[in-house]
């Protein structure tokens, strides 16, 4: 079995940024924001975020904001409440929040939440829990939660919570980890996890291990490395992590990195690309791997770098 | 790749077509140092460089609408293009009913895509409920390809709620159920609809009726955790009633003696015991003819033992049944 090959990880995702011709990287145009985020704080993990240069990113990102505070995925797109989360946490990284408005950024989150609670993903109104767990996390960062009203936010998100203790993405949907990773960490956030019943949810999640030691996402589907963090971390927020087996789990992670060229894919002799070589290492971190910094499980980011935002305010 | 790829398609350029003679392309601004610059095709970036140009102009005509259908079909994912093609849409007061084959047109193994889903709920929405029924039968095709696809259910969850249709969905579950009883999707669509069908009397009213359903379907295969998870939702709330359901404890004693996939009927059996259920010789005699060798043949305790059985048949989760064995009162 081999081990984290750091190096080719970090050629890698440095090598994105010159590739030329490659069409796999025209779809993700739109959500570079995002990928950005990816990117980097996988180098942060690993250390290793010197390599890329400061002014550049921060100019970019800064180009990115609207008029509305929201942030867009690229120059020239719409804003929306993914890419402002995105941004943020980019911004956090190199520890220059203090370059946004602030305010602008609050008023758009604002804006984007419903009566019931729920938030919508920007102005065309599509709603879905992810957008509830971004809200919350964005302003948490900002330290401006109070602006929104959090006692709504978190019944709209309660609305969503099944009868096998899981979360989907709106009331009724099925129980998907991806959304329960979205609804813990928003509970999480707002320290509202006591109205969780974690021992069930715990179950359901444990339960996602399968034979071959990584984890699915729902009953009967086949494992993924993102579901190493939506998972995991959503394990580790309700104190139930060594429900699951460690081992065979971060021997999955393991197995899922392309040990030639660097990168990580979704399962085993598949194809590379920048999300599951974050979510692989993310979820590494959450195990403790060596050499990998710890990453806070809720906020999505180095625990270094949550620590900056919320203890030398 | 690219527009139209179902026909013999010989793609004209942009730049070489007359009705976009007036038009200056905008090309992409990456900013001074691109953080991830993406690499483009020839193609793709002459449709997006026009696409910008009427963009930044706000033109909202029927060529603009053409063009983004050209964007979408490159990348289906870009929500710019999409929202623009809304504007565009309402501004021409289109007829969203091409709109509906358009999406149909372009969903085509694209369907794993946010953007696509939810231009059409918007599409949807306008329409009203006379488009229930198309909706309908385009998650069905969509499920018949892939019958756990998220986006598929959540939309047929809207419009269900939002445009109705109703009457024939908990026979559209047991059909799905029936091509694969693991189909979690399907279980939890059912749940759906017993618990918030207009038309079926709320939870308390199908119980009966479900327990008979799903008992069935968890002698066939016992190794199904969405069954077991329905058939313990169908008592939310209601723990008393669980437990003194005896088609539940039955079902679990009939699979410990089948001596097959009995890791859900233990788990089951716990949790009854758990709740107090006073289980008889049967289930003692079932459980200890499961014992592995290894395990104390004196520990008359029925919990404990399960405890430790679940925890060497099911060794990835032997923490959990550990920590299930540790809560256990002290007897």
């Amino acid at each position: 079995m081999g081990e984290l090959v750091t190096e080719k990880h970090v050629k890698y995702i440095l090598a994105t940024e010159k590739r030329k011709d490659d069409f796999e990287s025209v779809v993700m145009e739109h959500l570079r924001m995002s990928g950005a985020y990816w990117g980097l704080t996988t180098l942060d993990l690993m250390g290793k975020l010197e390599a890329v240069d400061v002014n550049e990113v921060v100019s970019w990102v800064t180009s990115c904001q609207h008029e509305s505070g929201g942030f867009s995925g690229n120059i020239g797109h719409d804003p929306h409440i993914l890419y402002t989360l995105s941004a943020v946490q980019v911004l956090a990284l190199f520890n220059k929040l203090d370059i946004i408005d602030v305010d602008k950024v609050t008023k758009y989150i604002v804006s984007l939440q419903n009566e019931d609670g729920s938030f919508s993903g920007d102005i065309w109104g599509e709603v879905d829990t992810r957008f509830s767990y971004i809200a919350l996390c964005c302003l948490s960062i900002l330290h401006r939660l109070d602006k929104i009203n959090v006692e709504k936010a978190v019944k709209y998100i309660l609305s969503c919570k099944n009868m096998d203790g899981g979360f989907g993405c709106t009331p009724g949907g099925e129980s998907h980890a991806g959304q329960i990773f979205c609804c813990v960490g928003a509970l999480a956030i707002t320290g509202s996890l006591d109205l969780i019943d974690k021992d069930l949810l715990g179950w359901w999640l444990c339960e996602r291990q399968v034979k071959s030691g990584g984890l699915n996402g729902r009953p009967e589907k086949l494992p993924d490395v993102c579901y190493s963090w939506w998972v995991l971390s959503s394990l580790i927020m309700i104190d139930r992590v060594h429900w699951i087996n460690k081992e065979k789990l971060t021997k999955f992670i393991l197995n899922c990195q392309d040990m030639e060229n660097g990168g990580i894919s979704d399962r085993p002799e598949d194809a590379v690309d920048i999300f599951h070589t974050y979510f692989g290492v993310a979820g590494l971190s959450l195990l403790e791997y060596p050499g990998v910094k710890p990453i806070d499980p809720a906020y999505a980011l180095p625990v270094d770098v949550v620590n900056r935002i919320f203890f030398n305010k | 790749m690219g527009p139209g790829s179902d026909e013999e398609h010989h793609r004209v350029q942009l730049s070489q077509r007359p009705e976009w003679s007036d038009v200056t392309p905008v090309p992409q601004d990456d900013g001074p140092n691109p953080v991830v610059p993406i690499a483009y095709t020839q193609e793709f970036t002459e449709v997006m460089d026009y696409f910008r140009a009427v963009y930044l102009a706000d033109e909202r005509s029927p060529r603009a609408l053409s063009l983004t259908a050209e964007a979408i079909e490159f990348n289906p994912g870009n929500y710019t293009v999409w929202h623009f093609r809304r504007l565009v849409l309402e501004s021409l007061s289109a007829d969203l009913h091409s709109e509906l084959d358009f999406l149909e047109r372009i969903s085509e193994g694209k369907s794993k895509n946010y953007q696509i889903w939810h231009h059409r709920r918007w599409v949807a929405e306008k329409l009203g409920p006379e488009s229930a029924n198309t909706e309908h039968e385009f998650t069905k095709k969509i499920l018949s390809i892939d019958a756990k696809h998220y986006h598929a259910w959540s939309h047929r969850q809207w419009v269900l709620q939002a445009l109705g249709g109703w009457e024939c969905e908990l026979n559209y579950c047991s059909e799905l159920l029936e091509e694969d009883i693991f189909n979690n999707s399907a279980w939890n669509q059912r749940y759906f609809v017993i618990t918030r069908s207009p038309m079926l009397g709320g939870l308390e009213a199908m119980r009966e009726s479900e327990v008979l359903y799903t008992v069935e379907a968890i002698l066939a295969h016992p190794e199904n955790e969405s069954s077991w998870r329905y058939l313990r939702g169908l008592y939310r709330g209601e723990a008393a009633l669980w437990v003194n359901d005896p088609q539940i404890s039955v079902v679990c004693l009939k699979i410990l003696r089948s001596k097959r996939n009995y890791v859900f009927a233990l788990s089951t059996l716990l949790d009854l015991l758990c709740h107090g259920l006073q289980a008889n010789q049967d289930f003692r005699e079932a459980v200890d003819a499961l014992k592995t060798s290894d395990l104390d043949k004196h520990d008359t305790d029925l919990a404990r033992t399960v405890c430790s059985i679940l925890e060497r048949i099911d060794p990835l989760r032997a923490n959990y049944w550990n920590w299930r064995k540790c809560m256990l009162p002290q007897q």
